[in-house]
């Protein structure tokens, strides 16, 4: 069966790196739901957040045809219960539009979403949330006239507690643990 | 007043490091990394390297194909015979486009060659230049590791990666391609070998927990049965291999490409694994209770269909490769090891045994292969000559010792077939992918690498016409490579497949031939046709002791079919011995 999964990728800052990645992806048909990539805590590591829907067995195949990859460090695999994650989406609405009533107030309210700036012409809104709750904010604020949406991918952050520090420091024991070349 | 050259000498030495160009430093790591011998073909982009490769003429000898597709085969064959990486120049565009089918080659069967492509100088790039290719992002998915190198001082590091990228782990080739303005850019020039990358661990600490229960199931296993893979050969587990399977008794099949990594006469050798493979380890793929999978990767070739493939075997899998661990197939016990490393960990573990009513039923199998197939394909006793026959004569003549390198199709699986070897890393072949016109420049690498050893090239006369023009190179060089064409005017094994599954419809497979004897000899290379079955032998003999290259083109029955063979979407066990 088909779920949803978001990998988490730490990987050397190198050129090309996404393009290796998307490649594995693509050749087992699985399509890009979204996708961020950033510097992550560690300085020089990137982390690349992708969310994609495929089946367990699947996703296992990708996983470690990805932490194959020579410039791939780590590749977490989790379903939506083993993270806790968001998305942020900025919404340009008319001003006319909403401040027609007092909608505006509620909207903001009852939605946890910000107003980032107010001009004569235009107000954006900030939400963050799970991709629902943003859909249905964008589905609330459509009758208002929406200039402009625009929406992030997700980033994530895992449950578990082992760091992605351990296992640097796990990698580099492994590499001292050298027994012997293995070409002759 | 100082000379030109005494200024040059002067700059050259500063704080011991050599203040040299990119494309000096180039030659310099290969120097360094032990290369002595390149394959390639100059161009535009490239130029400030072939120049400097005038002055390195005492150190490394640069072998110039016909074509950068030859270069890239023959550099694969040389890493196959020789244990070290091959390495392979092209120049930047249509140079580094004709590297594809060879990089893709070397990685589908995880032989390490190091292409070096040049580029359009670094301003250039992105604009459409005068043959500028992306050849980065055309070679991402066909090399293990491939990198830009747009500045003179990043060369001598990048070299260093590649090479222990390529050499470590699960091998496979790496491209670097090095624009034109880091050719000529100066560096100081300090080369230190890399051993470690931090993103990069191909030295996987030993799994002893799982080996351990391998080890329990071993031992209580009634009809095991071992499949040995190419990764034997890559890891040096030959003797380890040998010595695992003459302890516990259990019988061994090998892939094609895991080919003399156990020696074909071996009494506890049981055949080659696959559509063509033999009849035995195929049908009791099926009758196994226990599978010691050892670096191998269940190719559909070798499977057959997967939802019947060896469903009354617990399966253990011992593959250096975490990717290909459940890729195909789910297996029972995962050792994500070198083969080599594992192995000599589990012996010791393992009990001494015997399963001879196990093995008898392989005798059994071999018997009816012989009378059904073996027999009147390598002793018929009428009828025009058989490819069969040929390969026979020759492992009988060579006595195992020789290197055998194939083409693809009926040339190929009748040549791995009916070869016996004796010594690891003595047939090459392309495996995965299976790439036509990989053969004539595979022998001429091969012969290279291993001047010693006799090499002889089975080609069909389809597959030889891909890459024909490397007759060329071989006349140059003088390489004793022995060219056998097995000739029936056809792609025979699309014609196989034409007559078996498409109603004999043999849509574009009949080729009308040049005269192959005249080709070889317009090169000065000896050659001789031969149609009659009596001309067989002493042709044989006469193109082996001969001193130099030497071809013969065989005429060969014109619609032989190879068997066995499971067809595809078929079970290992529902392998059919005739037509």
């Amino acid at each position: 069966m088909k779920q949803e999964f978001t990998i988490s990728l730490f990987t050397e800052d190198h050129i090309g790196i996404l393009g290796q990645i998307t490649i594995i992806l693509t050749r087992r048909q699985i399509n890009i739901d979204s996708v961020t990539a950033s510097e992550s805590a560690v300085t020089g590591v990137q982390l690349l957040t992708i969310v994609v829907i495929t089946t367990d067995e699947m996703i296992q195949k990708v996983a470690r045809q990805m932490e194959k990859l020579v410039d791939v460090m780590k590749v977490f695999v989790h379903t939506s219960d083993q993270i806790i994650y968001q998305e942020i989406a900025l919404f340009k609405i008319s001003t006319k539009g909403l401040m027609s009533g007092n909608v505006i107030d509620h909207i903001v309210r009852d939605h946890h979403a910000r107003i980032l700036e107010v001009s004569p012409e235009y107000i954006v809104l900030e939400k963050t949330g799970h991709k629902t709750e943003i859909t249905e904010l964008l589905a609330q604020l459509e009758p208002y006239g929406i200039l402009q949406f625009a929406r992030s991918g997700r980033v994530a952050i895992t449950k578990q507690v082992k760091e992605l520090n351990s296992y640097l420091k796990e990698m580099d024991e492994a590499n001292r643990f050298k027994t012997e070349p293995t070409l002759n | 007043m100082k000379t030109e050259q005494e200024k040059e000498q002067a700059t050259i030495e500063v704080n011991g490091q050599k203040h040299i160009t990119g494309a000096e430093a180039l030659l310099e790591c290969l120097i360094e990394e032990g290369v002595d011998t390149i394959f390639g073909y100059p161009g535009g982009a490239i130029m400030p390297v072939y120049d400097k490769l005038m002055d390195y003429e005492d150190r490394l000898n640069h072998i110039l194909t016909r074509h950068e597709q030859g270069a890239a085969h023959a550099a694969q064959a040389y890493a196959m015979v020789t244990g070290r990486p091959g390495i392979c120049f092209a120049t930047s565009g249509p140079g580094a486009t004709n590297l594809v089918t060879g990089i893709a080659n070397a990685f589908l069967d995880s032989v390490p060659v190091v292409f070096i492509t040049a580029q359009v100088a670094s301003s250039l790039i992105g604009t459409d230049a005068f043959q500028e290719t992306d050849i980065i992002g055309v070679s991402m998915p066909i090399t293990k590791w491939n990198c830009q190198v747009k500045k003179s001082h990043e060369i001598p590091d990048t070299i260093a990666k590649a090479f222990y990228i390529a050499k470590s782990g699960r091998p496979g080739p790496v491209l670097i391609d090095i624009t034109k303005d880091a050719q000529l850019e100066k560096l100081n020039f300090k080369y230190k070998k890399c051993d470690y990358i931090r993103s990069y661990n191909p030295h996987i600490p030993l799994h002893t927990k799982a080996i351990e229960s391998a080890a329990i199931m071993i031992n209580h296993a009634e009809r095991p049965l071992i499949l040995a893979g190419h990764g034997i050969l890559i890891s040096g587990a030959e003797d380890e291999l040998k010595a695992f399977a003459e302890k516990t008794g259990i019988p061994v099949a090998s892939t094609l490409l895991g080919l003399s990594g156990f020696p074909s006469s071996h009494r506890l050798f049981t055949g080659m694994l696959g559509m063509h493979g033999n009849y035995g380890p195929n049908l009791l793929t099926n009758e196994a209770d226990l599978i010691i999978a050892i670096g191998m990767r269940f190719d559909d070739r070798v499977t057959g269909n997967l939802k019947k493939y060896a469903k009354k075997a617990t399966i253990i899998h011992i593959e250096i490769d975490e990717a290909e661990i459940n890729k195909n197939v789910v297996v029972d016990v995962e050792i994500n090891n070198d083969a080599k490393e594992a192995l000599k960990y589990l012996i010791p573990l393992v009990k001494e045994n015997s399963f001879e009513k196990w093995i008898r039923e392989f005798r059994i199998c071999d018997k009816t292969e012989y009378e059904k197939v073996i027999k009147p394909e390598t002793i018929p006793e009428k009828g025009e000559i058989r490819m069969g026959e040929v390969v026979s004569r020759i492992s009988e003549m060579t006595k195992g010792e020789a290197i055998i390198i194939t083409d693809v199709g009926q040339n190929q699986m009748v040549a791995a077939r009916y070869y016996k070897f004796n010594h690891p890393n003595s047939l090459v072949t392309s495996g995965g992918m299976g790439t036509m016109g990989f053969g004539l420049p595979a022998g001429l690498g091969a012969k290279i690498g291993r001047p010693d050893k006799q090499v002889i090239t089975f080609v069909g006369d389809g597959g030889i016409q891909m890459t024909i023009q490397e007759l060329g190179t071989i006349f140059q060089y003088n390489v004793p490579v022995k060219i056998i064409i097995l000739n029936n005017n056809f792609l025979g094994m699309v014609r196989q497949w034409q007559d078996m599954f498409f109603d004999k419809r043999y849509a574009s497979t009949e080729l009308v031939n040049p005269d192959f004897v005249m080709i070889s000899k317009a090169y000065s290379i000896p050659a001789k046709k031969v149609s009659k079955r009596e001309d067989l032998n002493s042709s044989l003999q006469e193109m082996l002791a001969s001193e130099g290259p030497y071809l013969l083109d065989i005429a060969i029955e014109k619609e032989g079919n190879v068997f066995p063979m499971v067809e595809p979407g078929a079970s290992v066990s529902e392998i059919r011995l005739t037509y």
